[in-house]
């Protein structure tokens, strides 16, 4: 009799467990991922996890390739006035958004108006703020007059948090809530921390998609999502943990995505702080440092030890910066001229797995920096109150995963330029940067700009503000029999139009 | 009865007020608002106006009394308000997430009682024997490896060796796929049942001890009883009481949601959603489940009270004076 309860109950167990191996035969790919938009309304997600769904319902008027050139969308081609006061865009015809209306210049209005509009508190309203006006000479033109020349400004247009949305959402207010793009995926419905589920705009003025449509599911542990890749359940996966990806490296069944982020690790001073004030003591942990070490202990090797810039235009041999070959005996040297051999007590902060490799970063910062005396106390906090401390410039270092941005201004502005809303985070200022970052904003041939910035960027090593680690990968992972996605810098997904399922 | 019944639902009101100005003041106190959480670093970007919106939007703009009082009173009416990451009354989204959390609890109690229940009969009547050493081998493993631990060995076995899982981030109710429902819940289920096993199996060892060596089983014995009989009337029967209370208590506890095993087996859960929503600052939606919670562990009690009497008729709860 027993025997027939278990025999009974390990044939239903292997039934039941059966049933799950079997997979949706259509075409919609699914995607996991461990964390999920905070919210449907463009202008005011600042999220990674927001951007990677939305970019795929909403459009800027331009958009970044995977080398970080600006390549049209919504406005076919651009061009800036001589003078670079007034930047000229001429829009795509035949776009509707997902609700049927047509896109035209009126919508364009309507979402910039919206961004510079306070009471929106739209994420990147500060890199618009040179739009004094903007003529519509007809449907599918518009021209931004601007304060004062700045050609940051069109790759500042490429993100989705200038998305262009319909008109009539703007007036009535309905941003937030309906997803009416004119993005090549419709969203039929949004399950916070569950399931997104998304179908292929047949109307999109691009080519693709060639999937019928996309099942975003959320498993928050990034292991369960290799787990799900090894059995089969999942076609796509975005992972963020170094310490995860590279266990698929060695797996010859699932294929491992990398791209070099532009978003960088940083070990920030705070030059406010004594005694991090004196530049010797500064210079002195930038020698101390071995940059390589903390990307290798930290994050097994993935990424490479980087420059203020990321950006491929921009990058700069780091041979020509200040102390990123480790040099103990200059850092002594340094740490005496400070009158500081004795040593001292440093606070860092970091925040509890954001980025995942934070602690470990912070724990071979403290080992390398004993050899100069310095004492390292770490201080390990939940992200948003790390944010908080982080914010109001309440510590004495940080490390910490900043995003970066296709143009060095838009990107470096806020922290370097002494009225920049991150200064306070920087806790660092002088005329010199103040005027680089200028003359970068207003300079608009390219070998001009390239050379502004790598004095920018060899200045900044000198000061040591802060001490630049490395740039890690953006990674993601696919099924062999998905082809088809490119992917990017800056993590972007968008190339999913162009993914064929061959399962 | 129905005296002490009241009684104990009038003694909630106090509990239930204490919880949630605990959880009001707690998660207000803990550093970074709705804001930071939903912009990370970029609320730095933000002008002074660009904040003021912000906070009205967030219920934020208001002192903290202010949104106490307004928040209790419509509580008392069953409003406990609208969540901002769901855009959905906290209600409506917890009731959306109690099921699966619920059939967690029961499914992972059933197996916890069927391990532990039967081991630890055994170990207690084979005392020192060679069964009760392994039945307390398996409770110390049970209670010595940690949920996540075997959670994770047991995907890792499934999606490498067998090419299974359980749940791919796909979840199905009872209702839409029982049998995929299942499938699902069977494995995180084993996974709190097991550890939880451990203590019903301790329990019920050391309760069945203490009554074999009662004069009344003695008697049975004596008066010619088969054992079998001995120990499910006499022995068992009286060991249930402490396997009721810890029982109870555990229920209590799983009905808070197990955030660990939720997250591991990506399920959509109580705990989860309290996990994200402190995470998030989604105040209404934190005051919400944790009022949830204590409500559910106030009742869980009075249930396993009104249990004793029945067990054991010699309780009563009615008033004697």
């Amino acid at each position: 009799m027993r025997k027939i309860v278990i025999v009974c109950l390990i044939a239903l167990l292997t039934v039941l467990v059966g049933t799950v191996s079997a997979q949706e035969s259509d075409n919609v790919l699914i995607m996991a991922r461990a964390a999920d938009t905070t919210g449907l309304d463009p202008h005011t997600q600042t999220a990674f996890a927001s951007f990677r769904l939305l970019e795929l319902i909403y459009e800027p008027l331009v958009n970044l390739d995977e080398n970080l050139n600006v390549i049209p969308s919504l406005a076919e081609s651009w061009a800036f006035a001589d003078d670079g006061t007034s930047l000229t865009l001429n829009l795509r015809q035949g776009v509707t958004f997902h609700n049927g209306a047509a896109f035209t210049a009126e919508d364009v209005v309507a979402t910039i108006n919206r961004i510079l509009d306070e009471t929106t508190a739209a994420a990147a309203r500060a890199n618009y703020l040179s739009i004094a006006s903007i003529d519509t000479p007809d449907d599918y033109t518009v021209v931004f007059n601007l304060s004062q020349p700045d050609t940051p400004l069109l790759a500042a247009l490429a993100t989705t948090n200038a998305a262009i949305v319909d008109s009539a959402d703007v007036e009535s207010g309905d941003v937030a809530t309906v997803a009416n793009g004119t993005g090549p995926f419709v969203l039929d419905s949004w399950t916070p921390e569950e399931v997104t589920m998304l179908t292929a705009n047949p109307d999109w003025w691009g080519e693709g998609p060639n999937i019928d449509g996309i099942e975003i599911r959320i498993i928050p542990d990034e292991t369960s999502i290799l787990a799900a890749l090894r059995a089969g359940t999942i076609d796509f996966a975005l992972l963020n943990d170094p310490l995860v990806a590279t266990l698929l490296i060695d797996d010859p069944t699932i294929v491992l995505n990398r791209a070099p982020s532009i978003g960088y690790h940083v070990f920030q001073l705070r030059a406010a702080a004594p005694p991090l004030d004196q530049l010797e003591v500064r210079q002195a942990i930038s020698c101390a440092i071995d940059r390589q070490e903390v990307l290798d202990v930290a994050s097994l090797g993935e990424g490479q030890v980087t420059a203020p810039l990321t950006m491929a235009a921009f990058t700069l041999p780091i041979e020509e910066l200040f102390c990123y070959e480790k040099d103990l005996d200059r850092a002594r040297e340094l740490m005496a001229q400070a009158g500081m051999e004795a040593g001292f007590t440093l606070n860092v902060i970091a925040a509890n797995a954001e980025p995942p490799t934070a602690l470990s970063e912070a724990q071979n910062i403290q080992a390398q920096l004993a050899e100069i005396n310095i004492t390292v106390e770490i201080e390990s906090l939940e992200l948003s109150v790390y944010v908080d401390r982080w914010l109001a410039g309440d510590f004495e270092a940080a490390v910490a995963q900043n995003g970066g941005r296709p143009d060095p201004y838009t990107m470096y502005a806020r922290y370097w330029q002494s009225t920049g809303n991150l200064n306070v985070v920087a806790g660092y200022s002088d005329a010199t940067l103040d005027e680089l970052m200028a003359a970068g904003r207003a300079e608009t041939d390219p070998t001009a700009r390239y050379e502004i910035f790598a004095e920018f960027q060899r200045y900044l090593a000198e000061q040591a503000p802060w001490i630049w680690l490395y740039v890690g990968y953006e990674y993601t992972a696919q099924q062999p029999y998905v082809t088809g996605f490119v992917p990017t810098p800056t993590d972007s997904i968008l190339s999913l139009t162009r993914v064929e399922l061959a399962r | 009865m129905i005296r002490y019944l009241m009684q104990r639902i009038i003694a909630f009101v106090p509990t239930l007020l204490g919880v949630s100005i605990l959880i009001f003041s707690t998660i207000r106190l803990v550093p970074g608002d709705a804001i930071v959480a939903m912009l990370g670093t970029e609320a730095g970007m933000l002008t002074a106006v660009q904040r003021q919106s912000l906070e009205a939007y967030f219920g934020l703009d208001k002192p903290p009394v202010e949104q106490y009082i307004v928040w209790v009173g419509n509580a008392l009416r069953g409003d406990l308000g609208l969540s901002v990451r769901h855009g959905q009354p906290v209600l409506n989204v917890i009731l959306a997430r109690y099921p699966v959390t619920l059939q967690l609890a029961v499914m992972a109690v059933t197996i916890a009682l069927l391990i532990g229940l039967p081991i630890g009969v055994l170990s207690a009547v084979k005392h020192n024997s060679i069964i009760d050493l392994l039945g307390r081998l398996l409770a110390l493993l049970g209670l010595a490896m940690p949920g996540f631990l075997l959670g994770t060995l047991i995907i890792f076995v499934l999606s490498v060796y067998f090419k299974i899982l359980p749940n791919s981030g796909d979840y199905v109710s009872l209702a839409e796929n029982p049998l995929r429902n299942l499938s699902q819940m069977i494995f995180p289920a084993f996974t709190l049942g097991f550890s939880f096993s451990a203590s019903v199996m301790r329990t019920t060892r050391s309760a069945v001890l203490e009554v074999l060596a009662q004069d009344y089983v003695r008697t049975a014995r004596s008066k010619g009883l088969v054992e079998r009989i001995v120990i499910q009337r006499h022995a068992l029967r009286n060991a249930l009481i402490p396997i009721v209370t810890i029982v109870g208590v555990e229920i209590g506890y799983l009905l808070g949601g197990t955030v660990i095993i939720e997250e591991i087996f990506a399920l959509p859960g109580i705990g989860r959603l309290l996990f994200n929503a402190i995470s998030q600052r989604d105040y209404a939606l934190v005051q919400g489940i944790a009022l949830f919670i204590a409500f559910n562990f106030v009742v869980i009690n009075l249930f396993a009270d009104f249990i004793y009497t029945v067990i054991d008729p010699r309780i009563s709860y009615a008033h004697d004076t």
